[in-house]
């Protein structure tokens, strides 16, 4: 299989008053052709900054894409001009946001938002941009399209203005989506049925998907392959089964055993993972889990573990991941 | 957890509409939003009650209710046999040091100028419980060690603290009176995966020292069902279901019910793709003007004609095992 995207030592700092933030600090993953790939992890891990970088939509000042590369369609997007990118945000690779309330420009309707994009991207004339705007507005299963091209977003659901949203993304034909978090602000009947609806579009239309989430059964669900991000890094990366029934970093174990699960036993206790996240402010050069890691030895003070292989495919950073398969304690 | 069979809280048919109004001079009525529809419910001493729903049903408005910190449109609340209801507020006095309430969002429930020690001592002064400086500092200090915070940390603001550690102020503040009921209101859904966890396991730690009886509203089943001994799920201002935690999942019977617990998702790739999903069509209808009859009807997957007629009634099914759902006997697997 061909990659769509290919993200080689991808870093992100923010230049601020209290010091440089290290929001994503050299990650490299590829997505595959038709393919889903979950990023997990948890508030202030890196997880948005890193697809708004593939994106380009960091400000700078205060933030700056400091270095690697992003490999879309054969060609590094952080080296493209303003102008080429524009061509391919939105066109080769769509966006959906946490916020479908933010996201949506309030002033316009819904049938304008959506034309907007075909007329730029597809150089469509107007009536078949609207035309258009109808046939998606259905793929993505609003009932009464032709009412509902004239509303603006405050007459829509929260759930409404997600799909509205997926239109929007699939509108140019795109070869990846990027979805950050995209049902993190909707009930939990909403949230399936807006899962389901994307996970059945990027299958019909052939394209890569990427999902941003804190929810590990989100990922669990519906992506195949997963990557699990901790203080700017990517620390875990495999296929989904393996990082769910052997897990090889205590992170990824730790929040295993952190969340209650639909199926538990009764009277399962929670292990939480003591401490708190670290500050991204002037990260010490070694593993950035480490004063949280029950498993951690002496090495892990003093030097950062690399991200490597444990067994095919399954990708580890921790000194430890070998033996992890024998110490570490799976509950549930 | 010390379980009695002695009943700490009764909910008898219990409404609460809010009012819209219209016109700026000559204010007229113009519809109610039915916020919560007529509920019914117990909670017996040492347990722990899930509320589940979606945002909207009314569990929120449910609670708030309970703790009188709304005036009920009609129905009962009976606390220790008392009835709450109808109550003036220097009555309800004695009871507010009974039953607490812990928020959802522990940015926006803490006073922002007010100091850790003060936002715990509050409650203390309000129902006189302290008397001097040197007791008033040392019940502070006990409360921040009994939530798992430094003592140290008394005269800090709330800005200087964490997501998580602000939630354990909260429950400090809660705590501070010895209730007897707390009112969890997403105690936790702000909070992140790894502290959820912290502060779940605090509270159970905090019942069995304490001896509390919680209501514990989510909108997570799995976290509700983690905690909870009995479980209500509300939709749209009713109660259609409630059960133990074992029968509600082993063996729902409202339709709604089985498209809650089958969209949430389970850590476990191999067990997900076995796994059958319902996913509803459309969106809740809106409680200003609920559908006829029974008000899952719209997104029902077996819906009958008789469903948009008569609002089926919470009908026991099996012992402690209430359901509402006219058909929740006939319609099998789909």
């Amino acid at each position: 299989m061909d990659s769509v995207l290919e993200i080689k030592d991808l870093a992100t700092y923010f230049y601020t008053h209290d010091g440089v933030v290290k929001a994503v600090d050299g990650i490299s993953y590829e997505v595959q052709e038709g393919e889903t790939l979950g990023i997990v992890g948890e508030s202030g891990c890196g997880k948005s900054v890193s697809a708004l970088s593939i994106m380009r939509l960091i400000a700078d000042p205060p933030g700056r894409i400091e270095r690697g590369e992003v490999i879309f369609e054969g060609r590094d997007l952080l080296k493209l001009s303003d102008s080429e990118m524009r061509s391919v945000r939105g066109n080769r690779i769509g966006m959906i946001f946490q916020e479908p309330m933010t996201s949506l420009n309030p002033v316009l309707t819904i049938e304008r938002q959506l034309t907007e994009t075909l007329e730029l991207h597809m150089k469509m004339t107007k009536m078949e941009a609207r035309g258009r705007a109808g046939e998606l507005i259905e793929m993505v299963g609003i009932p009464d399209p032709g009412r509902r091209l004239k509303d603006y977003p405050h007459q829509m659901s929260g759930g409404m203005r997600q799909r509205i949203m997926i239109a929007m993304a699939i509108s140019c034909n795109p070869r990846l989506i990027i979805a950050d978090e995209p049902t993190t602000a909707l009930d939990v009947t909403i949230q399936a049925q807006i899962l389901e609806l994307m996970q059945s579009l990027s299958k019909d239309l052939g394209t890569a998907l990427i999902i941003i989430t804190h929810n590990l059964g989100v990922v669990a669900r519906y992506a195949q392959r997963v990557a699990v991000m901790y203080a700017g890094k990517i620390i875990e990366t495999s296929t989904a089964g393996p990082i769910y029934a052997d897990p090889r970093h205590p992170y990824t174990l730790g929040l295993l055993n952190s969340v209650p699960r639909l199926d538990e036993e009764i009277g399962t206790k929670l292990q939480p993972i003591e401490g708190l996240p670290p500050d991204l402010i002037d990260m010490p050069d070694s593993c950035s889990f480490a004063p949280r890691c029950r498993y951690a030895i002496e090495k892990c003070t003093t030097e950062a573990p690399p991200l490597s292989e444990v067994t095919g495919g399954h990708l580890s950073a921790c000194w430890r991941a070998e033996e992890l398969a024998d110490i570490g304690v799976k509950v549930g | 957890m010390v379980q009695s069979n002695e009943t700490l809280l009764e909910v008898k048919d219990l409404k609460m509409h809010f009012p819209v109004t219209s016109g700026v001079i000559f204010q007229h009525k113009i519809a109610d939003v039915k916020a919560v529809d007529g509920i019914s419910f117990s909670i017996k001493k040492g347990e722990t009650l899930g509320l589940v729903g979606e945002s909207g049903c009314g569990k929120t408005t449910a609670g708030r209710c309970i703790l009188q910190l709304y005036t009920p449109t009609s129905g009962d609340v009976m606390f220790e046999g008392a009835r709450l209801n109808g109550l003036s507020s220097r009555d309800m006095i004695p009871f507010r040091r009974k039953m607490q309430v812990i928020f959802q969002d522990p940015y926006g429930s803490l006073n922002p100028r007010m100091t850790c020690r003060d936002i715990i001592g509050e409650p203390l002064t309000v129902h006189k419980l302290t008397s001097g400086k040197g007791e008033y500092n040392d019940r502070v200090a006990e409360l921040l060690n009994v939530v798992g915070l430094n003592p140290y940390m008394a005269d800090r603001y709330p800005h200087e603290f964490s997501g998580g550690q602000r939630q354990r102020i909260g429950i400090a503040r809660a705590l501070a009176v010895n209730p007897s009921f707390i009112v969890c209101d997403e105690p936790v859904s702000a909070l992140d995966v790894s502290i959820q966890a912290q502060v779940i396991n605090l509270l159970e730690e905090l019942q069995d020292e304490f001896d509390l009886t919680y209501l514990f509203i989510a909108h997570d089943l799995s976290v509700v069902r983690h905690i909870s001994d009995r479980i209500a799920v509300m939709y749209l201002g009713h109660i259609v279901e409630i059960a133990s935690k074992v029968e509600l999942h082993e063996n729902p019977l409202h339709p709604y019910t089985r498209a809650l617990l089958s969209a949430v998702p389970i850590p476990d790739p191999v067990l997900e793709a076995k796994r059958e999903r319902i996913v509803l069509t459309g969106d809740v209808p809106s409680p200003m003007n609920p559908p006829p009859g029974c008000v899952f009807h719209t997104r029902c997957p077996v819906a009958i004609e008789d469903c948009q007629v008569a609002i089926p009634e919470l009908r026991e099914v099996s012992p402690d095992h209430w359901v509402a759902c006219i058909r929740s006997e006939g319609y099998g697997p789909y």
